[in-house]
C-alpha cells in the first residue's frame, strides 16, 4: 500500500483529500463526519467578522457535468467560529482544519486573522476570489495582483500560522497574482474558486439563481483549475490546494501532477457523498499500486519535467 | 469511472387546481408525473420570490399535491398565484415513510403534518394495511384532512385532539396515541409529522409500548441535494435532505439537537 500521507505548510493530512471551502461545512459535526469519511482534512465555509445573511434561493443547482451557485457566503460570523464550531471540532480533532476567512477591506481581513488565529486552526484560508459577493463588495481582491498582495500582507502581520491564499481563476494571469502573494507573505494557495458562471430557466424567462451571476464548479472546470495549479506551481514554487472538478482518484493524481500538494473536493459530494473522500483516497492508492508508485510524494509537480 | 446521472434543474409545472383546506390552508394540485413517494419533498421555485423545501401532500403518478399554510413571504405569494400559473420544482427528495403488506399503523400528526399522513393512510389502505389515524390541532377549524381521511374506509380509524377540545379528545395527541397503542397491541409502526416537540413526545410514547417511530424532520434547507450542509444535525452531521427527512426515532432519540434547537440560513442556533 502506497504511502498517502503528504506535509502542507508543516501540517501532516493522512491523505491529501480536503474538503474545499463552501461544502458541508456549517457546523463541526458536519465537519467531523466528513472526516469520518476519509478526507485527509477540512475547510471551514468563509467567515466573516459579522454575521452574513447571504442570498435567498435558489442558490444553486446541478447537472451531470457542472455545478451552478450563488450562495453569497452565508455566515453566523466570528463569534460562532470561536464559541462553537473550532471548540467542538478541535475536542478530539480528528484531521487538520483550514479556517476559510473573508472580508470586505484589508482592514477587516487583518482583523479577522487576528480573531481566527485565537480558534487554533491549522493553516488559514484568504478568500480573495469568492465570484458570488460582487454586487455588495466589489470584484474579489484577487482580480488585480497588488490589491490581492495588500491583504496578505495585512494579515501576514497579524498570524504566524500558514496563509493560503484562495485565487480567482477569473484573471489573464492567475501567476503573476500569485506571485504577488507569495511575495507578500502568502505560504501557499488553494487554486482555483469557482468560475463565472449563469443559467437562464427557459420556460420562465430568467436566470435560475437570485444573484442571477453564480460560481461555475463541478467535473467540466477540471482542466481550467489544472491549467491554474499549473501557472501557480510554476509562478511560485510554493505548495498549493489543487480545487476544481476533481470527483476522481485519477483526477485528484491529475491535479497533483500540475504541481498541487493537496486535493480539495466539494462539488464532488454532490456526485458521491461525503463517502467520496474516501473512495478518492482508495483510487489514488490503487493507481499508486497499478504504477508501482510507493509515496504519492514523489508524483507532486512531475507533470513539469515532461 | 463514470459519474451517476444528476440533474437538479427545475423543472416547471402548472397549477391545475387550487383547494381551500381552512381559511389560512390550500392545497395545490400540479398537473406533473412527480413520482413523489409519501415522507418525500420538493423544492418549489417562485420566480423573484424564493425556493423552499415541501412536503409532498399526494401523489397519483399524474398528478401531485402540495398543502400549504400562509405563514410567511414564500407561502403567501403561493396563495395568490392561480390555476395556470407556473412554478419551478426539483424533485422528489430524500427518504420516505416504508409501508409493508400487513402492517398495522398508527399515524400520528400535528398541524399541517396531516397532509403527508393522509398519502400514508392512502398507500397503506391500498396494501390493506390497518390504520389508526391521529390528528391534533389547536381548534376544530384548524384540523385538515379529516373529511378526506373519512373517506378511506372501515380500516381506518379517525382519533381526534383538539387544544381547548371544540372536537375530539381535549389536550394532547399524545395522550389519545398512548390511549390507542394500549388498546392496539398490534401496532407495529408509529409514523408522525409535526412540530420536532410533538415528535419527540410521539418518539417516547412509542418506546414506551415498545412500538418502532419514524418520523419527518424539519431543519433549514438551501440545496436539498447533500452539498450545503445546512440540515446537518448534530452532533453525527447527518444531512437531512439526504438521509431524511423520514428517519427512525432509534437514530434521531440520540442527537444532542432533537426537540432541543435548529439552525437559521447563517447556522446559528435557535433554541425551540
Amino acid at each position: 500500500m502506497a504511502n498517502l500521507e503528504v506535509e502542507f505548510c508543516g501540517v501532516k493530512f493522512q491523505n491529501p483529500t480536503v474538503l474545499a471551502s463552501g461544502i458541508l461545512g456549517v457546523t463541526a459535526s458536519s465537519l467531523k463526519n466528513v472526516v469520518k469519511n476519509g478526507a485527509g482534512g477540512v475547510t471551514t465555509k468563509s467567515i466573516w467578522l459579522e454575521e452574513h445573511v447571504g442570498h435567498k434561493n435558489p442558490t444553486m443547482f446541478g447537472t451531470e457535468s457542472y455545478f451552478l451557485n450563488a450562495v453569497g457566503l452565508s455566515d453566523a460570523g466570528i463569534e460562532k467560529a470561536q464559541k462553537e464550531t473550532f471548540p467542538e471540532y478541535n475536542e478530539g480533532k480528528p484531521a487538520p482544519i483550514i479556517a476559510n476567512i473573508v472580508e470586505s477591506s484589508v482592514d477587516d481581513f487583518a482583523r479577522l486573522t487576528e480573531e481566527i488565529d485565537k480558534c487554533d486552526p491549522d493553516i488559514i484560508e484568504l478568500n480573495l476570489g469568492c465570484p458570488n459577493v460582487e454586487d455588495e463588495h466589489g470584484k474579489p481582491f484577487s482580480c488585480v495582483a497588488a490589491d490581492a498582495a495588500a491583504v496578505v500582507k495585512a494579515c501576514r502581520a497579524r498570524t504566524r500560522r500558514p496563509l493560503v491564499v484562495k485565487l480567482t481563476p477569473n484573471v489573464s494571469d492567475i501567476g503573476e497574482v500569485a506571485k504577488a502573494c507569495a511575495d507578500a507573505g502568502a505560504d501557499g494557495f488553494c487554486a482555483i474558486n469557482t468560475l463565472y458562471g449563469l443559467g437562464i430557466d427557459i420556460n420562465m424567462r430568467r436566470p435560475i439563481l437570485t444573484n442571477k451571476s453564480g460560481g461555475l464548479s463541478g467535473p467540466g472546470i477540471k482542466p481550467a483549475a489544472v491549467k491554474a495549479v499549473w501557472e501557480v506551481h510554476k509562478a511560485t514554487g510554493l505548495p498549493i490546494i489543487g480545487t476544481g472538478g476533481v470527483c476522481t482518484g485519477e483526477d485528484a493524481i491529475e491535479m497533483m501532477m500540475a504541481g498541487a500538494t493537496l486535493v480539495g473536493m466539494g462539488t464532488m459530494v454532490y456526485y458521491r457523498g461525503a463517502s467520496g473522500f474516501g473512495k478518492v483516497a482508495e483510487e489514488m492508492a490503487a493507481w499508486c499500486e497499478r504504477e508501482g508508485v510507493k509515496d504519492l510524494k514523489e508524483i507532486i509537480g512531475v507533470a513539469h519535467n515532461a | 469511472m463514470h459519474l451517476p446521472k444528476f440533474d437538479s434543474r427545475f423543472r416547471t409545472v402548472r397549477i391545475k387546481e387550487i383547494l381551500e383546506e381552512n381559511p389560512t390552508t390550500k392545497t395545490f394540485v400540479f398537473d406533473f408525473p412527480l413520482g413523489g413517494l409519501a415522507g418525500q419533498f420538493i423544492m418549489m421555485w417562485i420566480p423573484g420570490v424564493d425556493e423552499k423545501p415541501m412536503s409532498v401532500a399526494f401523489d397519483d403518478g399524474t398528478s401531485f399535491r402540495v398543502t400549504v399554510c400562509k405563514v410567511g413571504p414564500f407561502s403567501e405569494a403561493l396563495h395568490e398565484m392561480k390555476v395556470g400559473d407556473r412554478v419551478g420544482v426539483r424533485g422528489p427528495l430524500g427518504t420516505h415513510y416504508s409501508v409493508k403488506e400487513g402492517d398495522h399503523l398508527a399515524l400520528v400528526s400535528g398541524g399541517y403534518g396531516a397532509a403527508p399522513m393522509y398519502f400514508v393512510a392512502h398507500e397503506a389502505i391500498k396494501l390493506g394495511c390497518k390504520v389508526e389515524f391521529l390528528v391534533g390541532a389547536r381548534d376544530k377549524d384548524l384540523l385538515l384532512y379529516t373529511e378526506k381521511v373519512g373517506e378511506l374506509g372501515s380500516n381506518l380509524k379517525l382519533h381526534i385532539s383538539t387544544d381547548n377540545g371544540s372536537v375530539g379528545h381535549k389536550g394532547f395527541i399524545t395522550e389519545v396515541l398512548d390511549e390507542v397503542l394500549a388498546a392496539n397491541p398490534t401496532v407495529n409502526k408509529v409514523f408522525t409529522c409535526g412540530p420536532e416537540r410533538m415528535m419527540e413526545a410521539v418518539g417516547k410514547v412509542a418506546d414506551k409500548h415498545e412500538r418502532k417511530a419514524f418520523m419527518s424532520m424539519e431543519k433549514y434547507m438551501k440545496c436539498g441535494v447533500g452539498v450545503c450542509g445546512q440540515c446537518a444535525v448534530d452532533d453525527t452531521g447527518a444531512l437531512v435532505c439526504m438521509q431524511g427527512p423520514v428517519m427512525s426515532w432509534n437514530y434521531l432519540k440520540k442527537l444532542p439537537e432533537m426537540g432541543k434547537y435548529h439552525r437559521d440560513a447563517q447556522g446559528k442556533k435557535h433554541y425551540w
